[in-house]
């Protein structure tokens, strides 16, 4: 259930913050202490998809951001890749607006429910579900 | 914003509904049989509105920091998405109720008729709010079954809240609850 559990183990050289550091003490860290995205921010249901296949120099970004990067070949929410990532949504948050400003995601805002023509998008909705 | 957002055509966009309830009642069963997805855990910070965003003298207090939410995906069509979000019963998550509500098309409260006072808070936070909901009874093995307008009754509901009987394990009767609730929906003022 903890992050520090869930993450792949640090090399032992790059490991600069003990056990007792907790679960959430790494996601600040890895995210350089910030809290909220440089700019702009994301609905925990914002899906994100990369711009470009996932390269072998990635990693070189950092495994957080590499992994993004593979997980987004698809449409994911941020929830989806904060689960799958194991880390704090607001870890993610912060992560993904640097892959945005970098251009190697797209992202898609929710279904603003106030500008659009909710019936159809409805009845869309309940037809799909009795198609389950 | 920025020109990153205009390039969106071939992304599908989302939307969700709360599921909610006391603690046990079955709303992490619910949104298993309806997910396409196994069932996922995502954490929340739960942030202080009033901490800068350089302020990281809050890394201390790492016990308080985080929630657990538990949620499943359904794609519609290839242009919509719909995501479950089971709400975390406890009072002091206030915070991440009002973020996981911001948006949210409507709800569906789940109860048990064995504790039906579980379901007091949810449905006084949706009613507060004017977000559409439905409350679902899971019909647990066992347990007493009460018709729907008896347990409209002791819930003291609207009488246009929809009361459905359901079995939280049963696909057709999750998939009968998230219609009851979109055609409710349908049914209700539109916002201006």
């Amino acid at each position: 259930m903890s992050a520090a559990e869930a993450v792949e183990p640090v090399p032992e050289g790059m490991r600069w913050l003990d056990e007792d550091a907790g679960p959430v003490v790494r996601p600040y860290a890895m995210t350089g202490g910030r809290t909220r995205p440089e700019q702009g921010d994301f609905d925990l249901i914002e899906l994100v998809v990369a711009t470009r296949p996932m390269l072998s120099v990635d990693v070189g970004m950092g495994t957080e951001l590499a992994e993004i990067i593979r997980l987004c070949q698809r449409p994911q929410s941020v929830a989806e890749v904060a689960a799958r990532l194991r880390l704090p949504a607001g870890t993610v948050r912060v992560l993904l607006a640097d892959l945005a400003q970098r251009r190697l995601i797209r992202r898609r805002p929710p279904v603003d429910l106030r500008h659009l023509p909710t019936q159809d998008i409805l009845r869309a909705v309940i037809d799909g579900i009795r198609a389950l | 914003m920025g020109s990153e957002h205009s390039d969106t055509a071939s992304l599908p966009s989302a939307f969700k509904i709360l599921v909610a309830g006391g603690f046990g009642v079955g709303k992490t069963t619910l949104v298993d049989t309806i997910s396409e997805i196994a069932p996922l855990l995502t954490e929340e910070y739960l942030t202080d509105e009033s901490v800068g965003v350089d302020d990281v003298s809050g890394v201390e207090g790492k016990n308080t920091t985080t929630v657990a939410l538990d949620f499943g995906r359904i794609t519609i069509s290839s242009e919509l998405v719909l995501y479950l979000f089971g709400t975390p019963g406890q009072q002091r998550f206030a915070f991440v109720w009002d973020e996981l509500a911001h948006g949210a098309i409507g709800a569906v409260v789940l109860a048990d008729t064995r504790r039906l006072e579980d379901a007091f808070g949810s449905i006084d936070y949706f009613e507060q709010r004017g977000m559409p909901f439905v409350v679902a009874v899971n019909c647990f093995d066992g347990a007493k079954v009460y018709r729907p307008d008896e347990v409209e009754q002791a819930l003291n509901l609207d009488p246009h809240v929809p009361v459905r009987l359901c079995d939280a394990r049963r696909r057709d009767s999750v998939k009968e609850i998230l219609v009851a609730l979109l055609e409710h929906v349908m049914a209700a003022p539109q916002p201006a």
